[in-house]
């Protein structure tokens, strides 16, 4: 496994006391924006950014998924920086990213876990292979991942 | 000075820093200067064989670095290096014609 930087060292990311937590917070707007962008897509993955801060989702982000397949996604380059950018400007922290499973569960795939970059993000999976449709966080770490509670309110 | 802007997956390898001024060069110039102020950097973001990771995307004023002169794309003192990693995954693959 390949990661950005060494784990252990906790110290220099901003993101770490959000990182540490075993929680996610969002509003039901949030979640439900993240679910309306899932059933958009579909039957094509969907994919963006979430930003806040202290561990509390502020912003849904969709980003375009440059793989257009409803087995992968890819977020566009361009839009993510742009997406990096405008969390930075509005003062926010990106605390994680989103993703749809259109037709399987809300679990971290294979590739979810071979192809997670980032050890402090909350990623977060929208399946819609059931009714109403599941949303669930995760941690990935080390080819392994860990869940997270969501809490909304 | 020519800016290099990193996005927070990036941050844990600078310090928490967002944006670090190198000197003008070419994209390679940006890449070893960042390694010299941050040692091990350019190995996260290049092969052994030196060339940027398939899953590393490499911006000068916004135009990915493939589609411009590589490593050797000029990078002035007005400009900015944006340096991102691919985020990306998948779901298990199923038939959805059931």
């Amino acid at each position: 496994m390949w990661y950005f930087g060494d784990v252990a060292d906790r110290g220099a990311d901003t993101r770490t006391q959000a990182a540490e937590a075993e929680r996610l917070r969002l509003s039901r707007v949030h979640l439900e924006a993240m679910v309306a962008h899932a059933r958009e897509e579909a039957p094509n993955e969907c994919c963006g950014v979430l930003a806040g801060r202290d561990g509390r989702v502020e912003r849904v982000r969709p980003v375009a998924n440059a793989d257009r397949s409803p087995y992968t996604y890819r977020m566009d380059p361009h839009e993510l920086l742009r997406a990096y950018r405008e969390a930075d400007e509005e003062g926010l922290e990106v605390l994680g990213y989103y993703h749809s499973h259109p037709a399987t569960p809300a679990v971290p795939s294979r590739t979810d876990v071979a192809r997670a970059v980032d050890p402090f993000a909350v990623y977060v999976i929208v399946s819609l292979a059931s009714e109403p449709p599941e949303v669930r966080a995760y941690r990935i770490l080390d080819g392994r991942y860990r869940e997270l509670e969501l809490s909304v309110g | 000075m020519p800016t290099v802007y990193l996005p927070a997956p990036l941050r844990r390898l600078t310090g928490g820093a967002s944006r670090v001024e190198v000197p003008p060069g070419t994209v390679a110039d940006v890449l070893r200067a960042l390694d010299e102020r941050f040692p091990g950097m350019r190995a996260q973001l290049c092969d052994e064989d030196g060339s940027v990771r398939a899953f590393i995307n490499v911006f000068v004023n916004g135009s990915e670095i493939r589609t411009l002169q590589g490593q050797q794309t000029p990078v002035g003192d007005e400009d900015e290096v944006s340096i991102i990693p691919a985020m990306a995954g998948g779901s298990p693959r199923r038939c959805l014609c059931r």
